[in-house]
């Protein structure tokens, strides 16, 4: 048996969908219960900027070894008045089980429409990331298994970005990094956008030593910076590849990149 | 003795033990299907250039029983969708019916439009309509816990009227690719589809000769390696001109040569 | 003294067969001020005269976006017009939701005309008091509808509803031939010109009291699909532009129809004694 599993109950690498052996099954009982749960894998990553923010997340679609699709999104612009969503001006990425992920996407659009009918305005980031917490809280029970990550920018212009758990548990931050990948890019990211564990050379020897002073990273950094995290998790992740589709949140609007990964 | 007429022609409890209703007796508050029961093997689809054509077998098996051998599972809906189930039989006959029922509303409101509108020629509902109202009927029966267990293949046009293929399964999972096989197939046939279709570029490439010889290859090898599978057919093509749906055909051209070939298995000791 | 007796509830017939509290809600429409709609093969517009109760207060809205393909115009109690307004953005949303597309605008406007015509035949209930204009296009392509309060919904070609609108609508008649293969600009300036037809003496059509809706069904060139031009509400200083197209300088005719004018409002009812 493999010495090398990171995970205790499982042998050899480690795959996000369940390869877990039964443990205490009567020998000979099987029970065949629905599961209403798969993962989909794939992975998503936000990072906000000064006055951008960059919302990406790769195409693949699988479930166990299988690719069911090259081309399958899960970074979607929301509240916008039209199906094309040309005046949108928020962006949700959502991973996990796909069908859960649409539905949730859909319900929290279905509400940002609701909220300019109501109130003549788009709803603000702020407003609408509370709203999502609340909408997967009230299904803590049988939730939306799916890793959700809020974009835009907020009241002042400035790039937010807002990452939840499956039961509403929410904050903003920098940069946040989800899905099948998100442990491999998730240090990346601590690194390349926070200055984690970067110290100014000669600055002193030990606890001495001075950190690197963070900079807000310009556009052109944060999407070479997303491509970079997406090669590095195409090389180490079997559910992550053939596809990067980027949006980018600026106060002129939204705009698409669709940039190709590797389809092995 | 109970000499009751209740009890009268009844196992005697002292000989055969108290009766067990307990199948009777409902797990809950419903009894939702909880695995597959009569079920049909892979569905296929490949796009080409002005559609998509799609195939599975005639056949429904009960566990490794071959059950019924005339079953048709492909579909269509207003002459413009094809819909090809893989998964339980008795699910894709419910789903037939409710969409039967669309089809029948539709044709009723399409009669009800002014005559120059009709004559324009649009159809109510296109198959990515159809699809999105599968894909929530789906999700919605998986949310309560009683699933419709079936892969579903949708294919025929979009409201842009260019060539639609999509799937959607037991669970409300859905995606669509140039070309896509359920169950075995995906196993099976998806690397054969691929091999010629592997972007939507290089379908639009395809002619519907190629695609439908390629569809036909692929049945071939999934008769061949899939143990619940049958040689009778369906093949369907949906273009802009409609479909043309062949329910009964047989596989040609087979060679067992390679059969000989496989060892390792049963009692054989070479 | 008369009393009508059969005008307490909207489930009671008078001997003549009618239902006086829904005709009262009849009356409702006639109350408020005029809107008028207009279908090309193209576009459906809307056009209509906003309302102010005094100087200092603000114009009350005439027109409401329903989905990005449909719109409404109201003539009659804002508040009920809300419920419906309501009712049919979620109806939209729902319809989006469960086959990803626009709702067929007949679907829609059956579904309203159903819900007000609940409200004639139950004891206790109250008939809506507003009529509507419903412009919408869909894959049939664009459509115009009026609804009444007594649930009656027909799809029109041009139409005109509220106060003194049998001006505009004669207007309408008028120009009937020439509506269907009207451009979006030509169609807006018969909608205001319509309009006019049905202002008090002395009344202008202003910035601040007209409301212009438009909504369009786009083909692509080889004619096989088509898009949606979302429904677009113009006012205030946007509308200007389109009113100096019709302004009394770039026109020859004005009020031809002065006579029509003058026809009583609110014709007194016949009423059971």
């Amino acid at each position: 048996m493999s010495m090398f599993s990171q995970n205790p109950l499982m042998n050899g690498p480690n795959y996000s969908f369940s390869e877990t052996p039964r443990v205490g099954a009567p020998e000979g009982a099987r029970e065949h219960r629905f599961d209403p749960y798969t993962d989909n894998g794939g992975s998503t990553l936000a990072i906000a900027g000064a006055d951008f923010t960059i919302m990406a997340g790769d195409t693949r679609l699988t479930s166990g070894y299988s690719i069911n699709s090259r081309f399958h999104r899960k970074v979607f612009k929301i509240g916008g008045t039209t199906t094309d969503q040309h005046d949108a001006h928020l962006v949700l990425s959502v991973v996990g089980f796909a069908a859960d992920g649409e539905a949730l996407m859909e319900r929290v659009d279905a509400m940002c429409k609701m909220y300019r009918y109501r109130h003549g305005r788009p709803i603000s980031v702020k407003a609408c990331a509370q709203r999502l917490s609340t909408i997967l809280y009230n299904k803590r029970f049988f939730p939306y298994y799916a890793y959700a990550i809020l974009g835009g920018l907020d009241e002042e212009g400035k790039g937010a970005v807002y990452s939840y758990d499956p039961v509403g548990s929410y904050e903003r931050e920098q940069c946040r990094a989800g899905g099948a990948a998100a442990s491999l890019i998730m240090p990346f990211l601590d690194n390349q956008v926070n200055f984690k564990n970067q110290f100014i050379p000669g600055s002193g020897e030990g606890h001495a030593l001075q950190e690197r002073e963070r900079r807000p990273l310009t556009r052109q950094e944060v999407e070479v910076l997303v491509k970079d995290a997406f090669d590095g998790a195409v090389e180490r992740h079997i559910e992550v590849g053939d596809g990067l589709q980027m949006m980018v949140i600026t106060n002129k609007g939204i705009e698409e990149i669709i940039l190709p990964l590797k389809r092995d | 003795m109970d000499h009751r007429p209740q009890a009268w022609g009844r196992p005697r409890d002292d000989v055969y033990g108290a009766y067990d209703g307990s199948y009777l007796n409902h797990g809950g508050p419903k009894n939702a299907t909880q695995s597959p029961v009569v079920t049909g093997t892979s569905v296929i689809a490949l796009k080409f250039k002005d559609g998509v054509v799609m195939a599975a077998d005639n056949l429904a098996s009960y566990g490794s029983l071959a059950r019924f051998t005339d079953v048709k599972r492909l579909h269509t809906f207003h002459n413009t969708t094809i819909l090809g189930y893989g998964g339980d039989v008795s699910d894709m006959q419910f789903l037939s019916r409710l969409i039967l029922q669309i089809e029948l509303h539709q044709d009723y409101e399409l009669e009800q439009l002014p005559d120059i509108k009709a004559q324009r020629g649009q159809e109510v509902m296109q198959a990515n309509n159809l699809f999105t109202f599968l894909k929530k009927q789906m999700y919605h029966c998986r949310n309560h816990f009683d699933p419709l267990w079936n892969q579903i293949l949708i294919a025929g046009f979009d409201d842009e009227r260019k060539p639609f293929l999509s799937s959607v399964d037991l669970r409300g999972t859905s995606f669509s690719a140039p070309s896509l096989a359920t169950g075995f197939g995906a196993a099976l046939a998806q690397p054969i589809m691929r091999k010629y279709a592997d972007t939507e570029e290089q379908a639009a490439k395809l002619t519907r000769e190629e695609a439908v010889e390629i569809v036909k290859e692929c049945m071939k090898v999934l008769f061949y390696r899939d143990a619940r599978s049958l040689d009778r057919y369906s093949i369907a093509v949906v273009t802009k001109d409609g479909i043309d749906l062949k329910e009964n055909e047989q596989l040609e051209k087979q060679s067992w040569a390679f059969a000989e070939r496989i060892k390792g298995y049963g009692t054989q000791t070479v | 003294m008369f009393r009508n007796n059969y005008d307490n509830d909207s489930v009671t017939f008078s001997p003549q067969g009618r239902i006086f509290q829904v005709e009262y809600a009849a009356e409702a429409v006639k109350q408020g001020s005029v809107v008028v709609g207009i279908a090309s093969k193209t576009h459906a517009v809307l056009v209509a005269i906003k309302r102010n109760a005094e100087e200092l207060s603000s114009y009350q809205k005439k027109l409401f976006p329903i989905d990005e393909h449909v719109g409404i115009a109201i003539a009659g109690l804002t508040s009920d017009a809300r419920v419906l307004s309501n009712f049919m953005k979620q109806q939209c949303l729902g319809h989006r939701l469960s086959y990803g597309r626009n709702m067929p605008i007949r679907n829609m406007v059956d579904q309203i005309g159903s819900k007000a015509q609940n409200n004639t035949q139950h004891y206790g209930k109250r008939p809506y008091g507003v009529g509507l204009l419903i412009a919408g296009v869909d894959n049939t392509g664009p459509h115009l509808f009026e609804f009444q309060p007594s649930g009656m919904t027909e799809e029109m070609q041009a139409f005109a509803i509220g106060a003194r609108s049998q001006m505009a609508r004669t207007y309408l008649e008028k120009h009937l031939e020439s509506f269907l293969d009207s451009s979006r600009e030509e169609l807006i300036s018969h909608g205001l010109k319509a309009l006019k037809e049905s202002l008090v003496q002395d009344r202008e059509l202003t910035v601040e009291n007209t409301s212009i809706g438009v909504v369009g069904y786009v083909r692509n060139e080889e004619g096989t699909s088509y898009k949606v031009e979302p429904f677009t509400l113009y006012d205030g200083q946007d509308v200007s532009e389109f009113l100096e197209k019709v302004s009394d300088a770039n026109e020859g005719g004005g009020a031809a129809t002065a006579e029509e004018a003058a026809a009583p409002e609110g014709d007194s009812m016949e009423v059971d004694s």
